[in-house]
């Protein structure tokens, strides 16, 4: 008899939570792959295909996937690294490549022939221009991808290094020496002496 | 919940030794404390930053080649968070350029190279506003706005917008902020023994503009000439809604939230301003340059600066023209030669060390310090592991917990960082000060801070590159649909014409085709036959 009330019992609770359990599933079902989004948002969107994929939803999609690996993004670094890895739960693997400093495409104007072909290069529109007119570079927009220097057929793009400003400037970490530019003011020291 | 909790039972002040909790008590080392301002010569040069403030930088007014005058605008501010810059002297402007500023990264802003003339002949534009009890009060702050003042406590943030006659938010007391809680500074202290008269009209002007009822000055009780001075110049001026309040000498007593709270028992909460409980804080310098913009018309051309430190040979509380080079105003001072000297910006405690020397002087500077090499290298030890002994918690005013919140900054979890209240750090440096093991804490707290706003930029950023890339293939997948669709169209409209012409084409390659193809059909036939 008890025997039986033990199992009528636990039964009874097992019943009741695999219907709330169902019904919990479908009621809070989620559509769609929120991983590969997730991805995307760590990303630095720099959309330059260094990783082997074209542009970052691509690669975001691929690791999702599990078809590629976390530590392809080349400019997200350690950081997206990290954080693609505790997405994915997967152990973090070095990233091979440095991520460089960061990169600014620049139009030598006056060679610029006006082709558009780096107009359409340029993930994301930030080079502006019409046929047989100037191109020029929008520096808040570019990502330093370097997609368009290959395209330009008079080799008229360089990547130069973006400029260091003052109100970007932040503390390094302790024990790190601050980085203080030595040649910013060369006439400084002159100044110095005509001052004094 | 907790705080009414606390009011009841009287625990609101909890601290019994004046308002705030922790905070430290280093040598004060002041020094200077006797030595009457000095106003110093014009230099060869003054160097003028387009931007000295919280905010928007400023735009040129002048080309190179053009003379001013003393107290012209010389630059107007850009945007609403701003304040103007206008020439410390007559002269004539040769140059804007990129120079060296006073700023831990040693780097460089626009500047204007002006060299004064020595005549110092003033700007007459601005008449003085006397009779300032019957002026509108937006008129005043509209003055003070054009006077570029902003607060010269160090936060040079400006003045104006913290002025406003706000109607959800009125005022009720202003606050004279004259603790000087910082070692070795005395600039504050010695204005007010010296323009106590003037300082006090300044409060009054501000307490005119934003309608507050009540004044408090608030001095620590280490300066008690200056509490009697103030004491005997409000007696004078009849001003009985204005009172002097002693303060434990403890600092930070001057950190604006600290000093609301020693005053009022109200603590300003996250994120809010002091406006939010009703208290308006200016410090003494700013009641002084108010004074002098409304009651003069004289805009911030020049402050008072306390030189100090073991280098120097002759101490002083100077008056400068802003703009002047720091090596100028340190060769009066005795101190010519500066190698083997450190320079701090500010205060010993959150001032900067300045990698360059050749800097000018500007709104914020209300202390240069030099010492010798050895003497500020040698208390530097190494850091060694936590020990886990609490004085930093003790002793921090804004009650975080900075052994925590450093190990979290160190490994860079900037999450967990602001999890532990990163952003309340007022960065007043006293847990770096009482830390046994030498850990550099407000150090990992400045650096997690702009690494925070560092990613928080890249966020942006990364989010405007997805935002441009979708909107580009949006647009070729458009273009392409629209070509595609052209096609189409072009090819109905053609229609009648088309399916001829295709259709002859058609017969054609078809014939052409029967030339071989009859034979098979007629083998066909043949077959089927
Ligand atoms: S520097 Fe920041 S953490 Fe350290 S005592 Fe001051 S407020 Fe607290
Ligand atoms: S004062 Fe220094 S050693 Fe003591 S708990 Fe704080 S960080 Fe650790």
């Amino acid at each position: 008899m008890n025997i039986l009330m033990a199992i009528l019992t636990l039964g009874g609770m097992a019943l009741i939570a695999g219907i709330v359990l169902a019904v919990a599933s479908r009621a809070f079902h989620v559509e769609g792959d929120p991983m590969v989004d997730k991805i995307d948002a760590v990303l630095p969107q720099t959309q330059c295909g260094q990783c082997g994929y074209p542009g970052c939803v691509p690669y975001a999609t691929a690791v999702a996937s599990g078809e590629a690996d976390v530590n392809l993004c080349v400019p997200g670094g350690e950081r997206s690294m990290l954080a693609i890895a505790d997405l994915m739960g997967v152990p973090p693997k070095e990233v091979e490549e440095e991520a460089a400093v960061p990169m600014l495409a620049f139009v030598r104007e006056d060679e610029c022939i006006g082709c558009t072909l780096c107009i359409k290069a340029c993930p994301v529109d930030a080079i502006i221009g019409a046929p047989k007119q100037y191109h020029t570079v929008i520096e808040d927009h570019c990502t330093g991808c370097t997609l368009c220097v290959e395209p330009c057929p008079v080799d008229c793009i360089d990547m130069v290094e973006k400029e260091q400003v003052l109100e970007e400037w932040t503390w390094a970490a302790p024990g790190k020496r601050p980085s203080v530019p030595q040649t910013l003011h060369k006439d400084e020291e002159n100044h110095a002496a005509s001052t004094v | 919940m907790l705080p009414a909790l606390f009011e009841r039972f009287g625990l609101n002040q909890l601290w019994p030794t004046g308002g705030f909790p922790g905070g430290v008590h280093p040598p004060e080392h002041k020094i200077t404390a006797d030595s009457p301002i000095i106003e110093l010569p014009l230099p060869p040069q003054l160097i003028l930053p387009l931007k000295q403030h919280i905010g928007e930088i400023c735009a040129p007014l002048v080309e190179v080649g053009q003379h001013v005058l003393r107290g012209q605008k010389i630059a107007k501010s850009q945007g609403y968070v701003s304040a103007s810059v206008h020439a410390p002297t007559s002269g004539t402007v040769v140059g804007v350029q990129d120079h060296a500023v006073p700023h831990p990264s040693g780097m460089g802003r626009p500047c204007l190279m002006i060299e004064p003339d020595g005549e110092d002949r003033p700007d007459e534009s601005r008449a003085p506003i006397s009779d300032y009890r019957n002026e509108d009060p937006a008129l005043i702050r509209e003055r003070i706005r054009m006077s570029g003042i902003v607060g010269l406590g160090g936060a040079v943030f400006p003045t104006f917008i913290k002025m406003l006659r706000d109607q959800r938010h009125p005022v009720q007391t202003v606050i004279l902020n004259g603790a000087e809680c910082e070692p070795y500074l005395t600039c504050d202290h010695r204005l007010m023994l010296e323009h106590a008269h003037d300082v006090l009209r300044g409060m009054d002007v501000i307490m005119h503009a934003v309608n507050a009822q009540n004044g408090v000055v608030a001095i620590e009780d280490n300066k008690p000439d200056a509490i009697a001075v103030m004491r005997g110049a409000i007696e004078a001026a009849g001003m009985d809604n204005v009172e002097v309040r002693t303060l434990p000498t403890r600092y930070p007593q001057g950190g604006e939230k600290q000093l609301i709270q020693t005053i009022t028992g109200k603590q300003v909460p996250e994120g809010r301003l002091p406006l939010h409980v009703g208290v308006l804080c200016q410090n003494v310098g700013t009641a002084k340059a108010i004074h002098d913009a409304v009651c003069l018309g004289v805009p911030l051309i020049k402050r008072v600066v306390t030189i100090s430190g073991d280098a120097v040979p002759n101490p002083a509380n100077v008056c400068v023209r802003i703009g002047t080079p720091i090596p100028f105003v340190l060769a009066q001072c005795g101190l010519e030669d500066l190698n083997d000297v450190r320079l701090i910006h500010g205060g010993p405690m959150m001032g900067e060390r300045l990698p360059r020397t050749h800097v000018p002087l500007v709104k914020s500077t209300n202390g240069i310090l030099a010492f010798h090499r050895q003497s500020l290298y040698s208390e530097q030890a190494v850091e060694e592991p936590c020990i886990r002994c609490g004085h930093c918690v003790e002793v921090c005013p804004a009650g975080l917990v900075p052994n925590e919140l450093a190990w979290h900054c160190r490994n860079d979890q900037f999450d967990r960082g602001q999890d532990y209240n990163l952003f309340d750090c007022i960065e007043c440096g006293c847990c770096s000060y009482v830390c046994p093991s030498h850990i550099p804490l407000v150090h990992y707290f400045r650096y997690a801070k702009g690494q925070v706003a560092k990613i928080e930029k890249e966020r942006a950023f990364a989010e405007l590159s997805k935002a441009r890339s979708e909107a580009r293939d949006n647009r070729l997948a458009r273009e392409q649909a629209e070509r595609a669709a052209r096609r189409s169209k072009v090819r109905k409209q053609h229609a009648p014409a088309a399916d001829k012409a295709a259709k002859t084409a058609e017969k054609k390659t078809d014939e052409g085709k029967t030339g071989e193809g009859k034979t098979e059909a007629v083998k066909k036939e043949g077959d089927k036959a």
